[in-house]
């Protein structure tokens, strides 16, 4: 009996995750290809120095980050993939969504400053999962994308 | 104080090189939080909690840095970078180190 409740509540979970999960995902999506067409016109490089023709009127530093956990669901198929390795996609989909709402969020900091290119963008993740009571760990990652924000002198 | 993690800053140029300059800060996160992104962990999405305390702490090690940059006479930072680690169960260290400079 005690067997079949915790059954009952793995599965539950286990709906709970793909569903609200799956949703989460998919307006995460939709909202990051809104936001990334909004941006497009920011350009993004990782060019350690700007060409040195390009009139600066000034730059600043910029930042984005966001920390993006995993659902019940993921936790579950990727340890379940694990058994026989291979692409985990569950967590492909999580580190992607974590890297481009990271830069983003660092596009719309330049946005404010009125640039129009953010120069050597560095990227830095960590994960933040952790064991608690000695149950399996739940995974979630941190993402920061920085650089430099330059304001063209033409648009100061 | 003009930060950048370029090697030099646009349109400006280092009169003065004055060695690097670091600022950390260990923050744990608050049992609310935690239990909040415990429950979250179970449908997925975004951390807010979590974000919130990674931009303050990472606020807070750019600020240390800047102290320090005053502190040896600098008005600028560059090559900035930054760095994560997790150093405890439920803590994490946000670093942020640069080069002080002197610019006109």
């Amino acid at each position: 009996m005690e067997l079949l409740f915790e059954f009952g509540v793995v599965l539950a979970l286990l709906i709970v995750g793909l569903v609200a999960g799956g949703a989460a995902e998919r307006r995460h999506y939709r909202r990051l290809r809104e936001k990334e067409a909004e941006l497009g016109d920011i350009l993004v490089f990782n060019e350690r120095t700007p060409p040195p023709d390009l009139v600066i009127a000034r730059s600043r530093l910029v930042t984005g980050s966001v920390v993006i956990g995993e659902d019940y669901f993921k936790r579950v198929a990727a340890s379940l993939k694990s058994l026989v390795g291979g692409r985990l996609t569950v967590y492909e989909s999580l580190m992607d969504r974590g890297r481009r709402e990271a830069v983003v969020r660092m596009k719309e900091q330049a946005r404010h400053l009125g640039a129009t290119m953010v120069f050597n963008v560095r990227f830095e993740t960590s994960s933040l999962s952790e064991q608690t009571g000695g149950r399996q760990a739940t995974f979630s990652a941190e993402f920061i994308a920085y650089g430099t924000a330059l304001v063209p002198a033409a648009a100061a | 104080m003009e930060l950048s993690n370029l090697e030099s800053l646009p349109g400006r140029s280092i009169v003065r090189h004055l060695g690097l300059v670091q600022g950390s800060t260990v923050r744990s996160k608050h049992a609310g939080r935690d239990l909040l992104a415990g429950f979250k962990n179970f449908v997925g999405g975004e951390l807010k909690g979590y974000t919130e305390l990674l931009n303050e702490s990472r606020q807070e090690a750019v600020d240390r840095m800047i102290e320090q940059a005053r502190a040896v006479g600098a008005n600028a930072v560059v090559n900035i970078r930054f760095s994560t680690s997790n150093v405890a169960a439920g803590a994490a260290e946000v670093m942020a180190y640069g080069t002080a400079v002197v610019i006109e």
